[in-house]
């Protein structure tokens, strides 16, 4: 079996046995991370290209030790100390970069839509590592993949989606993913985080925290985008951290084997405690460790050449 | 218009199980006993064919022999020709390889590439004392300078012939016929 598309641009569209597919090959993966030597040969010779236009750790880490552990050629490209300063245009900037042989681009950008439009202008295999408010597939991949881990299988499933989902791109690749593989999806955040006619997506919506977290098993709790606040659409940090935090008083309305998740970097204190984050319940470092085999399985599945069988 | 294709049994159970009572006898007897030995299968069904192996050197030396299964598809060489990429299927070396001597078993062997990358892959877990190889069927048409240490049974075949070879376990019947194509 082999995925529809040579890009990930998104979760949205896949189905169930691609997505499965993916899952069960990050399984491998996960056992290769344990052996003593944590390199496999299988992309040697292939070129990948980390495109970042925003800041990023996690990811941009998790993406970079993937490739490594699949023998692959790296190259790192930061917007902030490149000629994109000196007003080269994205497009060109891109092609230039094929132009030197390359084979596979992972790209970050704060705009929607930037991994389509590289999929556009370029032959290399493009993979989404977060665009905008759109979708940031690995990390809701490596989500499923944590949740399976536990769970066994992810359909019926309650799980609640806490924070900013307006500007969260981890919110939605979450939510088709989630969807797709079967599980039930709410969201809760303050009315002017949610976008209007979200619920048209076929997830159930919730202002009332207490009221959201009823019985769920697995809460993803997002981060409030410091950066993104200025436009005045929160009271206060504090005033989000009362109706919206999660606290350890809050879980007693969760399944009695619940799970805690964070996509990072967390805002210790603001939408949940330091008490939560590093409790027992929380996985938030699993899904650092999955990452990293998750976007193995991406590049390798990708990796499929156009060429001949013999 | 498909051209007719003909298939061909060349072993049956009791053949099958002769061959492997045969290998471990020169397992056993060429490394004078199973001291330090462990079995490692190649997936799919070399892993049962090591199953399979490994019980029978336990049978007659009456030690306790470590099994271990591996997925080479990591370690092949046409990962970038291939339009669709093979499904990985599970590692599991739970023992360490370090000063072992390591029996490879598979089911086939045809151009030798599959053992290289296995080779590669186990010496990237350690470093054996040795590595020896034993496989069911040699069907030649090598395509690197690999041989078997124990072969069940030579079978010579076109290069564009497939053997086929079915393990109980598996395909629900033990047995390896050719196709002539």
């Amino acid at each position: 079996m082999k995925l529809k598309s040579k890009h990930l641009l998104g979760l949205e569209g896949m189905s169930r046995k691609e997505i499965n597919l993916i899952l069960d090959t990050a399984e491998t993966f996960k056992e290769i991370l344990s052996r003593p030597i944590r390199v496999v040969p299988t992309l040697r010779g292939v070129t990948v290209v980390n495109l970042f236009y925003e800041p990023s750790t996690r990811t941009r880490i998790s993406f970079e030790l993937a490739e490594k552990r699949l023998s692959a050629e790296v190259v790192n490209f930061s917007a902030a100390i490149s000629s994109s300063r000196k007003g080269e245009t994205l497009k060109d900037t891109v092609r230039n970069i094929e132009a030197m042989k390359t084979d596979m681009v992972v790209v970050r950008h704060q705009a929607s839509g930037v991994p389509y439009f590289l999929t556009q202008c370029l032959d290399s295999s493009i993979i989404n590592a977060g665009d905008g408010a759109h979708e940031h597939p690995t990390q809701g991949l490596l989500d499923l993949f944590t949740i399976r881990e536990k769970y066994k299988n992810v359909k019926g499933l309650k799980v609640v989606i806490v924070g900013d989902i307006k500007y969260s791109r981890v919110a939605r690749s979450d939510m088709w993913g989630l969807s797709i593989m079967g599980a039930d999806v709410s969201l809760c955040g303050p009315s002017t985080l949610l976008p209007v006619e979200i619920d048209k997506m076929g997830v159930k919506v919730y202002s009332d925290l207490n009221k959201a977290l009823v019985g769920a098993d697995v809460v993803i709790v997002l981060r409030i985008q410091l950066e993104r606040q200025k436009g005045g659409l929160l009271p206060s940090l504090r005033e989000y951290t009362n109706k919206f935090g999660i606290t350890k008083d809050r879980l007693k309305r969760l399944n009695e084997n619940f799970t805690i998740m964070h996509p990072g970097p967390i805002n210790r204190g603001v939408e949940i405690t330091p008490e939560v984050a590093d409790g027992p319940h929380s996985v938030i470092l699993d899904q650092v460790t999955n990452g990293v085999a998750i976007r193995m399985a991406v590049l390798y599945l990708l990796s499929g050449g156009e060429g001949k069988v013999e | 218009m498909p051209r007719k294709q003909k298939s061909m049994v060349v072993m049956d159970t009791k053949t099958i199980q002769r061959a492997l009572v045969r290998i471990a006898h020169e397992i056993v007897e060429k490394n004078k006993g199973a001291e330090n030995m462990a079995v490692i299968g190649i997936q799919n069904r070399g892993a049962y064919l090591a199953e399979r192996v490994a019980k029978l050197i336990e049978e007659i030396e009456g030690v306790e022999i470590p099994l271990g299964l591996m997925d080479i598809t990591l370690y092949r060489d046409d990962v970038q020709t291939k339009l669709e990429q093979p499904v990985v299927q599970k590692t599991e070396i739970l023992f360490d390889v370090v000063d072992k001597v390591i029996i490879l078993v598979d089911d086939v062997l045809f151009t030798g590439r599959t053992v290289r990358a296995a080779l590669d892959q186990i010496i990237d877990f350690g470093r054996p004392r040795s590595i020896q190889f034993a496989v069911l069927i040699d069907r030649g048409h090598r395509e690197l300078p690999i041989r078997a240490d124990y072969v069940g049974k030579n079978i010579p075949t076109a290069k564009e012939d497939r053997v086929k070879v079915k393990i109980k376990e598996v395909d629900g019947e033990d047995s390896v016929s050719i196709i002539k194509q």
